[in-house]
């Protein structure tokens, strides 16, 4: 029965990744970072990540799971929440209805129980492509489940972060999922849970000064830009363009903020490593 | 009550008399000796705080400070605190919860300041290590939004057991500009983001993300600083009279239920399994 189960679990997440893959062996991509051109399927075989300079490109959520899940363990939280339209914003429902048609989310966080080396953990991945990994009520509210499912079942918890900050459709009710997240994160930890948060490319906002800046271990992508305010925003305010590099992983390892820096054919690895280090009974 | 457009209202709440944090502090508090610095690197002049007593008892006080003449902005960066602000607050509020002094907090900010120093030292850190910090507290927390609440800058300090606006003031996810500028990328159509935004007093109340609002003088808070500090006076008076019949650990539950019920009503999707 379990086996069965987890092979149409499997199934599910491979369909649902190479959906946000679609490969072809003629097509040739254009690097948004070096302007150079590489074939899909290099791209592919490198997880997303430049074949010439490294970018580390956006992923969608499905994907970034089926590269660090172990087969078969994929077990989806909560899949079915969408979002409220608290302002009554004109053109948001449509909005929301039209992305979740082309991207298969129903907001821009996916959240899922799974294992990485056989290490049980409570997973969350926010997606990029539906509105630009903003959080709204939604992925408030699916980040607060998913800590509150990992402290009922006594498991880590894993939060991959990508966002614009918070969703501006939803006014004030976005911002105070800020408070939301980080105080169940709060909670979570202060009861002995281990939290282990992954900043991608990009992440600003609300989601850097809430749950995503609060992990026990801190991680990001190389070249992964993150912060507070958006460099536009910046430039804006001082007047000035800003430095090579800045608001780059490299830049706030360099400046305290992260543990590590992981490049992506390594999620899986240095996960385990953690999640082992921090199994109780001594197991290796 | 509405006799103002919420364009008018951002408006008033900006407005360059309105009583500010340290003419509150000043007003309801006696005994009040200021906290200077994070500790860690430096003095931030846009977070003013320290312990005072209200009605006799020690508190320990915080707010957003924009400092009322030019010379003085300059010094409070106009209300917009970086990450040593915020930094600062979590020493005070720690010490707060070691003593087990009530926190009173006064929110006056355009938003957390968007600076390249900022961002050096952690600007979203320093935000979210607030948010956690206050999200836990055992002892009473009372914010009052006493002009703008921008975004996470003001969210940093709001995180309390109850949150109390006044009539005029205005509370919401960016300031409206920045609103209309990355929704329609045209800052000018700021008034119309006004209005769909709802972030008046009323609206907030009604939306359940603040307990209370509390009365102006006709004209705004600008007009009659007396008749604000006995409103904003009465109703400390009140809300942590009721806020002490909760102990420690209530009081942290209180103010975690009542963030966790924010936005927890949501549609499930009908759509089906592939
Ligand atoms: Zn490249």
């Amino acid at each position: 029965m379990n086996r069965t189960f987890s092979r149409r679990r499997d199934r599910l997440l491979v369909y649902r990744s190479m959906r946000e893959n679609k490969l072809s062996s003629t097509r040739r991509t254009k690097c948004p970072e070096c302007g150079e051109e590489s074939a899909d399927l290099e791209w592919e075989r490198g997880l997303q990540v430049c074949p010439r300079c490294a970018f580390h490109s956006p992923i969608g959520a499905y994907y970034r799971l089926s590269t660090i899940l172990d087969p078969g363990s994929f077990q989806e939280l909560e899949e079915k929440l969408v979002p409220a339209d608290p302002l009554a914003f004109p053109g948001y429902p449509a909005k929301v209805a039209g992305l979740a048609e082309s991207t298969g989310l129903s907001d821009a966080a996916v959240a899922a129980l799974g294992r990485v080396e056989d290490h049980r953990a409570v997973f969350v991945v926010l997606d990029s492509r539906f509105l630009m990994g903003s959080m709204g009520t939604a992925v408030g509210e699916k980040v607060t489940r998913a800590v509150e499912h990992a402290e009922k079942k006594k498991l880590p918890l894993v939060i991959f972060s990508a966002s614009g900050g918070a969703r501006m459709q939803e006014g004030i009710f976005s911002l105070m999922q800020m408070a939301k997240t980080a105080a169940a994160i709060q909670r979570f930890q202060s009861r002995g849970g281990l939290y282990i948060s992954c900043f991608t490319h990009p992440t600003t906002g609300g989601v850097t000064a809430s749950f995503a800046s609060l992990g026990d271990v801190i991680l990001a992508e190389p070249g992964a830009l993150i912060g507070f305010a958006g460099p536009r925003v910046i430039e804006q305010t001082i007047g000035e363009k800003l430095p090579e590099g800045f608001q780059r992983a490299e830049y706030l390892l360099d400046h305290g903020f992260l543990d590590q820096i992981v490049p992506r054919d390594q999620w899986r690895a240095v996960l385990a490593q953690l999640l082992a280090l921090h199994e109780k009974g001594g197991r290796t | 009550m509405s006799r103002y457009t919420p364009e008018e209202k951002v408006k008033l709440a900006r407005h360059p008399d309105r009583p500010g944090t340290a003419d509150f502090i000043q007003a309801l508090f006696t005994d009040f000796f200021e906290q200077r610095g994070d500790r860690l690197c430096r003095e931030d002049g846009s977070i003013l705080g320290g312990i005072a007593r209200f009605h006799g008892r020690p508190v320990t006080v915080v707010g957003h400070r924009k400092g009322r003449s030019l010379e003085e902005n300059l010094v409070c960066n106009f209300g917009m605190p970086g990450p040593e602000g915020y930094r600062k607050a979590q020493r005070l509020m720690r010490q707060a919860e070691k003593f087990g002094r009530p926190i009173i907090t006064f929110v006056d900010t355009p938003g957390a300041y968007p600076g390249t120093e900022a961002e050096e030292r952690g600007q979203g850190e320093a935000i979210a290590q607030c948010l956690a910090l206050m999200s836990a507290l055992t002892v009473p927390v009372i914010a009052v939004v006493t002009g703008e609440g921008g975004s996470g800058g003001a969210l940093a300090l709001a995180v309390a057991n109850r949150v109390l606006m006044l009539e005029h003031a205005v509370y919401s996810v960016l300031s409206p500009e920045g609103f209309a500028s990355i929704l329609w990328k045209d800052s000018s159509r700021a008034g119309e983001a006004c209005s769909v935004m709802k972030l008046t007093a009323q609206d907030l109340r009604r939306g359940g993300i603040v307990q209370g609002v509390l009365r102006e003088p006709e004209g705004g808070a600008h007009t009659d600083w007396e008749a604000v500090f006995r409103t904003v006076d009465a109703a400390l008076v009140k809300e942590l009279a009721a806020l002490d019949k909760l102990k420690g650990p209530a009081l942290a539950k209180q103010r975690y239920d009542m963030f966790r019920a924010m936005g927890q009503d949501l549609p499930l999707a009908r759509e089906e399994e592939p």
